[in-house]
């Protein structure tokens, strides 16, 4: 009934808008073209003004409510490289949009047709021209030289002795290797990918699979660099990582990387932010299909201690691929609980979709 | 059809070609008379309203599926029962399921893109405006102008038909990425959807090629006498870089599309490697999923000025005639296009800064996007001046071409951050996307659109659209566009990323909920504004006041030389030749000089 309500009103206000309109017109042929050419103009003209003023007072407006509803600090070295680039940016292009947008808007209303006034012949001008191609190069360039520094510092080779993690996208999660004690992952191929007990397809031949284990969170270590090797196994993923301000694309077959060092933990950020829910998370950036909004995975920063109690707690993928045959009685050996939780969320994660 | 009495007299005073006078609209025994005249009609002017009018009903869908997947945006917990009436499972218990939202988005650029503002806005204005700006009967092949309208028809049918199967149309976005739009196991629209889709976008492009080589041959070959390339309108250098553009680009996109079929049906892998999908690794090994960005990007970034270049010549044009001053800096004006035109085929691996590129390459796509901010900048403030010391008429046209400068300037200050890769690495595929791109290439784009409609009504239709509805229209989109998309930079700020059904599992994006309801809102009102227009437009063709002269605007150009229903042929007796440039305004305290007035004593000594 309501709905019927609102198409009704919406109708009724067309009609009568139209009414007016027509009306209007009338009106106007019976006060003759130049007159209700004049009326029209003032009018528009003195809008125009009035957008200008209320727009840029909009801006700020704007600003001041939204500014507190973005992280306006990174939370990694890189980032606050990104940071910088955009505070830049932000002061030169700002400073243009003021002033060209008071400009068209105030010549606007200030050249508005009067009666008597011819305009001014001006076809062309080399000088004025000349400055205003010059001006935005130079602008231009240093926007360039101060970016293609960051760019070249962030997409730099990662130093040594970073941690590395794997991390691939699959329609609709994250899975998340880590290379164990030896701190090399092993071989994968795709056609070893089983969602019961290898994700990845990891070759268990290979030695340095033996100690690689997934885990369902990415942990990190604070103040230390860390590499992340990014692959997907079905569709293009991304990992968008908004408050490292870092974002890669995970491609099938074609590995890609990047590297970071964050250094804010997440307790740190729960303080900063006020938020006692407050969590780093990776969002898929890249559209993969019906489930793409919801694909995410949590990080958590902390120290190095913290992070070396969580890791000894973590169970090699290969020990879960391949359970102790010899003891079949004794299916509690040791890590069986944290595995099963493990397994539990992937599969949860994939029954949602 | 009540403008049967108008189109009659408009008959008098057709041109060359023989007409059927005994038409009559009652009477279809006529062989060949409605038919020729309006359906398979050769006339340029004819395709070019049948161009703006197939391009407005697609404008309509178009905008209604973002006002669709607004809902869901804006307000994600209600449920709206009467989706699930137009929708039906798509939209079970009145709310839009992720598959229906994602096929929204997807077509909504889709249509957006290609059939409104690429066909709608160049096919319309270069059909309707480059014989009569140059000086010529028709365009140099009148039948393959014919066939590149139909040949959108066609495209049109079946995009229109995908979004009725039962798989539902192409969902993976406008830019249809492989794998996802590859593999329909991995989602429900790349099945039948994604063909119907690519076999679509591939009639689209023939129709581009029949329509922008018609335009090149037209312009270089078919001027009248005294019609030099640098006495041509700014309009038409716009048109004729535009083609350029889409001939060189559109065969690379189609070549993509081609492989992408390969792929999809004959087993090929040029896209395809190493895939697990739908609990099976794949056979396919070797192909590179970024081959197809690159071949779609060659295009896509192109397709982005072909969309815009036409708004810039027309409001270049119209600021000029309502300003009655000469336009500011002509040859750098069409300088500053060739510059763009060049550029935009360097610059389109812009879009693929994080997909793992070469850093080493990605430094020179930064130089030169960022370099066409100059010419960018150079049309700018050429255009401020322009207005600078003018005497302004605000008629609609001239209210959307300012507001096409302001909108231009705003969505391309943003562009100088995304460009910018270090930047956008942080930006990218978040709302501050959306926001940069439709500022600069979607409103401006409508701006100049709605400019050339206002504008060019009377020669279209031989009468005025009503003023007092296009001055609503013209405050409520300019307010409207800048309250949808200005905060959504902020979104974007925070990393929230776009194509996203729900945000309110994140943690990161949530706070935004508000905002994205006031967003919404706002599409609404914007949305029954522009159906207002639309009303204004088709009411106007039968009830518009009259136009009693034949150049109502006073301006300097061949098409208003014409009559004010030109025939097909455009003008009685001899073409008229061309003494002057077009931007003859306020000179020796003349108010314009037509082009078609002989250089006084005074002019030839100054060497004009």
């Amino acid at each position: 009934m309501s709905g019927y309500l609102a198409v009704f009103v919406v109708v009724l206000i067309f009609v009568v808008i139209f009414q007016i309109a027509k009306a209007s017109e009338y009106v106007s042929i019976l006060k003759g073209e130049k007159k209700t050419r004049q009326q029209t103009n003032r009018v528009n003209g003195f809008l125009l003004i009035v957008f200008l003023v209320l727009g840029l007072v909009g801006v700020y407006y704007c600003n001041d409510l939204l500014k507190g509803k973005i992280i306006l600090e990174a939370s990694s070295e890189q980032g606050r490289g990104i940071d910088q680039m955009i505070m830049t940016t932000l002061i030169i292009t700002g400073i243009v949009f003021v002033i060209t947008q008071i400009l068209l808007f105030w010549f606007a209303f200030k050249y508005q047709e009067k009666e008597g006034r011819q305009a001014f012949y001006f076809p062309h001008n080399n000088k004025l021209e000349l400055i205003w191609t010059v001006i935005p190069a130079i602008a231009l360039t240093i926007l360039v030289a101060f970016g293609l520094r960051h760019w070249f510092r962030i997409t730099s080779d990662a130093p040594k002795d970073a941690m590395v993690v794997e991390i691939t996208g699959k329609q609709f999660n994250w899975l998340i290797r880590y290379p164990g004690k030896d701190g090399q992952l092993g071989r994968k191929f795709f056609k070893n990918i089983n969602d019961v007990n290898n994700p990845v397809g990891q070759d268990w031949e290979d030695e340095l699979n033996k100690d690689d284990y997934m885990a369902t969170e990415m942990h990190l270590v604070v103040n230390k660099p860390v590499k992340l090797i990014i692959g997907s196994r079905d569709v293009i993923h991304d990992v968008g990582l908004s408050h490292f301000r870092m974002k890669m694309d995970a491609v099938p077959g074609i590995p890609t990387t990047l590297w970071f060092t964050p250094d804010v933990t997440t307790a740190q950020m729960k303080e900063k932010t006020g938020n006692p829910d407050f969590v780093y998370e990776i969002s898929c950036d890249q559209m993969c299909g019906a489930g793409h909004y919801s694909m995410k995975a949590n990080i958590v920063v902390e120290t190095q201690a913290e992070y070396d109690a969580w890791a000894a707690k973590q169970v090699a993928q290969y020990a879960v691929a391949h359970p102790a045959p010899a003891a079949p009685a004794a299916p509690t050996a040791a890590p069986a609980p944290a595995k099963d939780s493990a397994q539990k969320v992937v599969a949860v994660n994939e029954a949602k979709h | 059809m009540s403008n049967e009495a108008t189109l009659h007299s408009q008959e008098v005073i057709h041109g060359a070609h023989a007409h059927d006078h005994g038409h009559d609209d009652h009477e279809h025994h006529h062989e060949g008379g409605f038919i020729s005249k309006y359906v398979f009609s050769l006339d340029h002017k004819t395709i070019a309203k049948q161009f703006l009018i197939t391009g407005i009903i697609w404008a309509i869908i178009g905008a209604f599926f973002s006002v669709l997947f607004r809902l869901q945006l804006g307000f994600p917990d209600a449920t709206f029962p009467w989706l699930e009436s137009i929708l039906g499972h798509w939209a079970k218990g009145g709310r839009i399921t992720p598959e229906a939202y994602y096929a929204l988005v997807t077509m909504h650029g889709t249509i957006l893109v290609f059939f409104v503002l690429t066909a709608g806005l160049s096919g319309t204005f270069s059909n309707l405006l480059i014989p009569l700006q140059v000086g010529a009967r028709d365009m140099a092949s009148p039948l393959m102008n014919c066939m590149s309208y139909w040949a959108f028809f066609l495209a049109s049918v079946v995009m229109m038909t995908s979004l009725f199967v039962q798989t539902g149309p192409a969902s993976g976005g406008w830019t249809a990425y492989p794998p996802l739009s590859a593999l329909g196991d991995a989602s429900i629209g790349s099945k039948i959807g994604m063909d119907l889709w690519l076999i679509s976008m591939a009639l689209f492009v023939v129709s581009q090629l029949l329509g922008g080589l018609n335009y090149i041959s037209t312009i270089l070959n078919m001027r009248t006498k005294g019609m030099t390339m640098t006495k041509m309108p700014l309009t038409i250098w716009s048109f004729f870089f535009t083609a350029i553009l889409g001939v060189l680009s559109f065969p690379v996109l189609l070549s993509g599309f081609i492989l992408l079929l390969f792929d999809r049906h004959a087993g090929t892998s040029f896209y395809l490697s190493d895939l697990f999908v739908a609990g099976k690794a794949l056979s396919n090994e070797g192909g590179s999923a970024i081959l197809y960005q690159h071949l779609f990007w060659f295009l896509g970034h192109p397709e982005v000025y072909i969309i815009i270049l036409p708004a810039m010549g027309m409001v270049s044009e119209i600021l000029a005639v309502n300003s009655r001053k000469p336009i500011f800096g002509y040859l750098a004006m069409v300088g500053s296009m060739f510059a763009i035109v060049i550029l935009a085929f360097l610059v389109w691996a812009h879009h693929m800064f994080v997909t793992g590129l070469n850093p080493f390459l990605g430094a020179f796509f930064v130089l030169l996007t960022l370099l066409i901010a100059v010419p960018s900048a150079i049309k700018v403030f050429n255009w401020i001046t322009t207005i600078w010391k003018g005497n302004l008429r605000f008629t609609p046209g001239m209210l959307f071409a300012i507001g096409f400068v302001s909108t231009f300037i705003s969505g391309g200050l943003t562009g100088i951050w995304l460009g910018n890769s270090s930047i956008d690495i942080h930006l990218h595929d978040t709302y501050f996307v959306i926001a940069h791109f439709h500022i600069v290439m979607g409103v401006s784009a409508f701006f100049g659109t709605f400019a050339g409609v206002y504008h060019w009504y009377p020669k279209l239709f031989g009468r005025y659209l009503n003023n007092t509805i296009a001055y609503i229209h013209f405050w409520i989109t300019l307010i409207g566009a800048y309250l949808i998309f200005w905060p959504m930079h902020y979104e974007g700020m925070a990393g929230m990323p776009r194509r996203y059904y729900d945000y309110s599992s994140w943690e990161s994006f949530k706070q935004f909920t508000d905002l994205n309801h006031f967003i919404s809102v706002v599409v609404i009102v914007v949305f029954a504004a522009q159906l207002m227009f639309v009303f204004n437009f088709f009411y106007s063709i039968f009830k518009g006041r009259k136009v009693t002269s034949t150049n109502p605007w006073s301006a300097t150009t061949l098409e208003w030389t014409t009559p004010i229903n030109p025939g097909h042929g455009n003008w009685i007796g001899e073409i008229p030749e061309v003494y002057r440039w077009p931007y003859d305004y306020s000179k020796n305290g003349k108010d314009f000089i037509p082009q078609t007035v002989p250089l006084s004593p005074d002019e030839e000594k100054e060497g004009h």
